[in-house]
């Protein structure tokens, strides 16, 4: 029925197949519509957010959908600027990916602010002082880039290809891609960095606080390091699911190697780089505002567990995997060491977030504890359906892996 | 002549502050009821959930952790700090951090005000806010029927999905304005200028005034209270700089006002 609309050399699924997966996929998405539908109808008290949480899952989720989504921004770089040439056959469905990440980050902040319709006030009234506004300007323009880095493929499509328009406007896109990459990955440092920032300048929460170079606190620099080590695996990850749908191989392995090598040694530097600061912050910034730096790990569940698995089980074992060529070439242990750097850097941005906020400042404030609820969960989760559905419809229909026909000859 | 942040050059400038003598509060509660009144703040018919709730100005008891017969309880009346922040360019940390603009810091009275049409929600003042002084309207303001009525024309009640807080009653200071403008005075007189918590407290506990103007309460009692080393601020060691200075003899107390317990027994520093 769609075959015409599907590239030329590849096999896609029956029609109705594809049809039921989508409908399958629309429950959990529509589950997730209802709980964006109830929070902006009856306001925020429909979560478990409160006084001493204005910061939960959301805001966690966002931080971390975007260190994933870095995956765009520094395959583009990797590809477009280093040169790296096999990056070629990656580089199209790391940018799907980045469009719906960056998507998924918007579309939560929309649901996150008291006022959706006042979300317009950022770029209105913009305090410049602000981490907030960098990152709202920054995430902005890149989505906007990574829209545009998405474009020529949809103009590729076989259908919309044959007419000479979009086929000249494709090519000039393409052509211009490097220039376009360059700006999108200027762009990226900052905004990666910004959210950095976002719990580093509240000098109020001793937890959260770092001094740092200039107006950026180190861990501003901590951030980009970390979106630059996670976003390729993020990248694999999401490439190894799909060609566990699709029942295929779409890319070569060395290409993926390439990537999880180069994830490596970046997860290794920013490790490197997160103990200095974990130390330093404890030796030094803790105590100088007079407070030990075990006093901020003394409420469960936010004791000294948690920085254990988010530097050692999901940090220095995933580096050790990626850095070691036998065990990348494992591919379960490949997918788990993926698997793990991801799942830490969402840790990294819940701890910077959400743990922040649980750490009593003043000692006769009391701990609470925060779980999201069943509307911040779906109106979270409904991205993951919408994304999976987007990706769906971009591999059926347009030409994002160019080594599947050679993997797959008919 | 050109601005610099936000400093009109030559022009007489206030730093409205508050003392409150923890040895004089018995913890009552009408600072906050007073509050409430003044400022419009809505509440529901359940309000047993105190992570939701508005309060401007809250209440906390803290005791000394002794068993009886050397317990010892102390209330912490804790309105907005209204902190002048670190470094020279007022870095409140609320202020500093809104995208908005929408929480500014008056460089004329030293007061940290809230715009809550321009406010869109996000909330990150309040992560920024060690005090809690920061609420957020998780519901649309209602009042039981008839209530509405005993509203206060000078206080705008504040819609949901916005951050509000403790304005120093910033009404009254209008007002007061108003009333020396209108009888040919330039100086606001001490008196004109109080705040609801202030006239409401029966222990007389709660003192408000310009913390630079050597006549005032105020100044005479956070300079008195240094030099006895019973003056403290909250959180002092974080440098936000607030403009709520406590008072108490009781060495327990003064200790607990600062960063956790990690160092107890060693002196409380004092501004």
């Amino acid at each position: 029925m769609d075959s015409a609309l599907i590239p030329k050399g590849v096999k896609r699924c029956p029609f109705g197949l594809f049809l039921v997966w989508i409908g399958i996929l629309q429950i959990p998405f529509l589950i997730g519509v209802i709980a964006y539908l109830v929070c902006w109808g009856l306001a925020l008290n429909q979560t478990y957010l409160n006084n001493n949480y204005p910061f939960g899952l959301w805001i966690a989720a966002d931080l971390g959908i975007i260190a994933l989504g870095g995956g765009a921004f520094f395959t583009a770089f990797l590809r477009y600027i280093i040169k790296i040439d096999e990056l070629k056959n990656i580089v199209n469905f790391a940018t799907v990916i980045g469009v719906m990440c960056y998507a998924a980050a918007l579309g939560i902040l929309a649901v996150d602010i008291g006022q959706p319709l006042r979300g317009w006030h950022i770029f209105w009234h913009a305090n410049v002082h602000s981490m907030l506004t960098e990152v709202a300007f920054c995430i902005s323009c890149y989505f906007t880039v990574l829209l545009i880095e998405y474009l020529p493929l949809v103009l590729e499509n076989r259908e919309i290809n044959k007419f000479g328009f979009p086929r000249s406007f494709a090519h000039h896109l393409h052509e211009a891609m490097p220039a376009i990459a360059a700006i999108g990955v200027f762009l990226s440092f900052f905004h990666q960095g910004s959210l950095g920032g976002v719990p580093s300048v509240l000098y109020g929460r001793p937890f959260a606080y770092r001094e740092g170079f200039l107006v950026w606190p180190w861990t501003f620099f901590l951030f980009i390091l970390s979106a630059m080590a996670c976003g390729p695996c993020f990248t694999i990850l999401i490439t190894r699911i799909t060609e566990t749908f699709a029942k295929k191989q779409l890319v070569k392995r060395n290409v993926i190697d390439i990537l999880a090598k180069i994830s490596g040694w970046l997860l290794g530097g920013y490790l490197v780089l997160k103990i200095i600061d974990t130390i330093s912050w404890g030796v030094s910034l803790a105590p100088s505002v007079g407070a030990p730096a075990g006093s901020f790990y003394a409420n469960q569940p936010y004791g000294w567990w948690v920085l254990i698995t988010e530097v050692g089980i999901l940090g220095i074992i995933p580096c050790i995997i990626l850095l070691s060529t036998r065990a990348r070439q494992n591919q379960p242990l490949l997918i788990l060491a993926c698997l793990l750097n991801c799942a830490g850097i969402f840790m990294n941005r819940w701890i910077m977030s959400v743990q922040t906020l649980a750490v009593p400042v003043m000692s006769f404030d009391k701990f609470f504890s925060y779980h999201p609820n069943w509307a911040e969960w779906a109106s979270t989760l409904m991205w993951v359906w919408l994304s999976a559905i987007v990706i769906s419809i971009s591999y059926r229909y347009l030409p994002i892996f160019p080594q599947e026909k050679e993997l797959n000859p008919l | 002549m050109k601005e610099e942040h936000g400093h009109r050059p030559g022009k007489k400038t206030y730093k409205y502050g508050m003392v409150i003598d923890l040895d004089k509060c018995t913890g009552c509660g009408a600072c906050m009821v007073a509050c409430m009144a003044e400022n419009n703040i809505s509440f529901r018919k359940d309000e047993t959930n105190k992570l939701v709730s508005n309060f401007w100005m809250r209440v906390y008891k803290i005791t000394n952790g002794r068993s009886f017969p050397d317990t010892d309880v102390c209330y912490i009346p804790r309105p907005c700090m209204h902190c002048e922040g670190h470094g020279h360019h007022h870095h409140t940390p609320c202020v500093s951090v809104c995208p908005a603009c929408a929480t500014d810091y008056d460089h004329e009275t030293g007061i940290v005000s809230q715009i809550y049409t321009r406010c869109f929600g996000c909330r990150y003042c309040m992560a920024a806010c060690p005090y809690h002084a920061r609420v957020f309207n998780w519901w649309d303001p209602s009042w039981p029927k008839g209530m509405e009525k005993y509203l206060s024309p000078d206080v705008s009640p504040r819609m949901r999905g916005v951050v509000e807080k403790c304005t120093f009653c910033h009404h009254r200071l209008q007002r007061a304005r108003n009333k020396t403008y209108s009888e040919g005075r330039r100086e606001i007189r001490e008196d004109e200028y109080q705040t609801a918590c202030t006239q409401a407290c029966p222990a007389g506990a709660i003192t408000f005034g310009d913390l630079k103007n050597p006549e005032h309460k105020v100044h005479k009692l956070v300079e008195e209270g240094k030099k006895k080393k019973i003056a403290f601020r909250l959180l002092e060691k974080l440098g936000t700089n607030p403009k709520v200075y406590y008072v108490s003899t009781k060495d327990w107390v003064q200790k607990a006002a600062d960063v956790y317990l990690g160092e107890e027994g060693k002196p409380v520093t004092h501004a």
